[in-house]
């Protein structure tokens, strides 16, 4: 198991490095620049640009930005965006907003969704199964923005109990509302995702032999169907998790949260294109998801003893 | 009681287990399958019987009602489950097993009772718990073992079924053992709780041809020693020859012959346990191709006229249109559904060319004996 973690971290390690040089080399390449050339002269743009050393070979400035990052674990200032700030102070804000109204939106989602397919998967061909699935399909349809506008006008507009917008002071209180409709998808994904693999391992001969055995009921679900229903379902939590962190775009934008999907957007869209930010955030969803997959791949190994323990068959 | 019905071999064995009248349906997006139409069976004390039979013949839906297995779209429309034990006090107890709820059935029957070994070794077994806790299980439920019994048990268990290092093999997943070592393992879970009968659902399909012999000689030994009665499911007539006291021939979803291991394989009655007999591969034959029953088993969707096998037998005649065979007596233990017994049906034997095998098998065996 150890041998097999640290290959996991090696590899992941590797990865990042490459995608951030990557990511580094796409930011140059792309096309525009980061001054807004209609407000500025090009003796100017020829100063900032030496200024921030953006005339040096390209792997000099590589090599610049990863001593910088690695070693004071900076990213530096931005280009156009919030001239003269540091970046880290403005993305701790927009990680911390993010990731506690994702992380929540998280927790809801994974709980409902695994209650959710858990009830649809026991009571399979009756009524709660057929009710789960036209919930999770619903899920799976509505975008999550329009859940937030329903909820922002049924539950802060027409019942004025949460707040209208974001309020980073009651933040939990104004967290209920994004968090929810965050949650939507993955809920649903989640749900319809469980409610079939149980399905799948409730018609397996292994719980067949489980009953013949004289198990029955939740001990039969507790010991042999939820861990081997559980394993595919850790693989689809994945992608989804990143999705939640990263992706509230649109739900950050129409609640009025400063997070970072809202940053992401005004860096491109600013008034050029804000070589840092984007470097920063391109860094930062890359570590997120390969962070997400490792833990996800350990977990994988915990709780699939055929990827943990490899051994020789014996004969007969 | 069993002496006035038909197809229930009169031996003064004791039965252990007496399937009567068995109806079975299934609901499916086709329409109502009538998979069990009356099945007679019984099972005495360390016997082993055979139910051979075409795939879909019903021989497996058949021991899972035994096992309260039934999928749940299956309808148990009459019959009865007759199981008899000796309880805890020494009392002989008989109960209907399907009058049971599943609860009771799965506390008191399943596995410390009635035991089942699966047909496919490689999916049967949980593959995120390891052998030993798989095989502990059944201690835990019905014996209320304590930890280090279970343990000492299992290991038991597990050299009794001939799994070599068995204390390295405890700690196992299923995925580290072969196809032929899980079967193993499969019988020690099947063994676990002392049951009375083993039922086998095709226990060697799935195996190299060299390890099935092993795993009959295997579940041989284990019968003799625990004094089990054995099911065997099966459709390879060379394991039934192997290991089977008495043969009940499936189709369609009834017995069509039942009798003794010599009666079916030297003197058979039907028509369809001569194809089956006559579909073996055999080496001292002339014919250079094998022979293979004509047709394929009826849809049970719609409910045969007459003899389910008449469109399949070249010995069929005009009644096999109209009514269904009852089962005739040949011997006391000897029953065989088939017209071609009545008392005014012409005299038709065998085909000659399986005359001549089975007599090629029978001085075959003689010499062993």
């Amino acid at each position: 198991m150890g041998k097999y973690i640290l290959k996991r971290i090696g590899t992941a390690l590797l990865t990042l490095l490459i995608i951030t040089f990557l990511l580094f080399l796409l930011v140059r390449i792309m096309p525009g620049n980061p001054f807004p050339s209609e407000r500025m002269s090009d003796d100017m743009i020829a100063n900032k640009r030496a200024e921030m050393g953006l005339d040096d070979p390209i792997l000099t400035q590589f090599a610049n930005y990863m001593r910088k990052l690695l070693f004071h674990g900076d990213f530096g200032n931005g280009t156009s965006l919030y001239y003269g700030v540091p970046i880290n102070t403005v993305l701790s804000t927009c990680i911390s907003n993010s990731f506690r109204i994702g992380g929540l939106a998280i927790l809801i989602g994974t709980l409902l969704g695994l209650a959710l397919g858990i009830t649809a998967a026991l009571h399979r061909g009756k009524f709660l199964d057929g009710f789960c699935t036209v919930l999770s399909i619903i899920g799976v349809c509505v975008p999550s923005y329009v859940f937030l506008i329903f909820l922002q006008y049924y539950f802060s507009f027409r019942i004025p109990f949460f707040p209208y917008f974001f309020d980073q002071k009651r933040f939990l209180f104004s967290s209920v509302i994004p968090s929810l409709s965050l949650s939507l998808f993955t809920l649903s994904t989640i749900a319809r995702f469980t409610r079939n693999e149980m399905v799948e391992v409730m018609d397996s001969d292994y719980v067949r032999l489980a009953e013949a055995k004289g198990l029955y009921g939740g001990s039969l679900i507790r010991r042999h169907v939820f861990r081997n229903a559980l394993i595919p379902i850790v693989t689809v939590l994945a992608p989804l998790i990143v999705d939640l962190l990263t992706g509230a775009l649109v739900v950050e934008k129409i609640y009025g949260i400063n997070g970072i999907g809202k940053l992401m957007v005004d860096a491109i869209t600013g008034e050029g294109i804000d070589y840092n930010y984007v470097l920063a955030l391109g860094i930062l969803y890359s570590a997120l998801y390969i962070g997400i997959m490792l833990l996800l791949d350990i977990l994988y190994g915990i709780l699939d003893p055929r990827i943990r323990v490899q051994g020789k068959a014996g004969d007969a | 009681m069993s002496e006035k019905i038909p197809g229930l071999n009169q031996t003064d064995s004791k039965t252990i287990l007496e399937i009567r009248n068995l109806d079975i349906s299934f609901r499916t997006s086709a329409g109502i399958i009538h998979a069990i139409r009356g099945v007679n069976l019984d099972l005495c004390k360390g016997e082993t019987v055979a139910i051979v039979g075409e795939s879909g013949s019903g021989k497996s839906v058949t021991m899972k009602a035994v096992m309260g297995l039934l999928d749940s779209n299956a309808t148990v429309n009459s019959g009865e489950i007759l199981y008899t034990y000796t309880d805890a006090q020494g009392k002989s107890v008989t109960t209907d097993l399907l009058k049971m709820s599943k609860k009771d059935l799965r506390q008191n029957i399943n596995g410390q009772r009635i035991a089942m070994v699966f047909q496919d070794p490689m999916t049967s077994l949980d593959p995120t718990m390891t052998i030993g806790k798989q095989i502990m299980e059944g201690m835990f439920l019905h014996e209320r073992m304590d930890r280090g019994a279970a343990q000492a048990r299992a290991l038991e268990l597990l050299n009794l079924v001939g799994i070599p290092d068995a204390e390295k093999r405890f700690k196992n997943y299923p995925h580290q053992l072969s196809g032929g070592m899980r079967q193993r393992v499969v019988i020690a879970i099947a063994l676990s709780a002392n049951p009375d009968i083993l039922i086998c659902d095709e226990p060697t399909t799935a195996l190299d041809v060299t390890i099935q012999a092993r795993i009959l000689e295997l579940i041989m030994e284990i019968q003799q020693k625990m004094k089990l009665s054995v099911v065997y499911i099966t459709h390879d007539l060379g394991v039934v020859a192997k290991v089977a006291d008495y043969v009940d021939v499936m189709y369609a979803g009834r017995i069509v012959e039942v009798g003794n291991v010599n009666e079916i394989f030297f003197e058979p009655k039907h028509p369809y346990t001569w194809g089956l007999l006559s579909a073996m591969p055999d080496l001292d034959t002339e014919d250079d191709r094998l022979y293979s029953i004509p047709g394929s088993p009826p849809n049970l969707l719609r409910e045969p006229k007459g003899d389910a096998f008449a469109a399949r037998n070249r010995f069929a005649m005009a009644i096999d249109e109209k009514a269904e065979p009852p089962l005739f007596q040949v011997s006391p233990t000897h029953w065989a559904a088939t017209w071609l017994l009545h008392p005014d049906a012409p005299k038709v034997d065998m085909p000659p060319e399986l005359r001549a095998r089975l007599e090629r098998a029978r001085k075959e065996a003689e010499k062993y004996l």
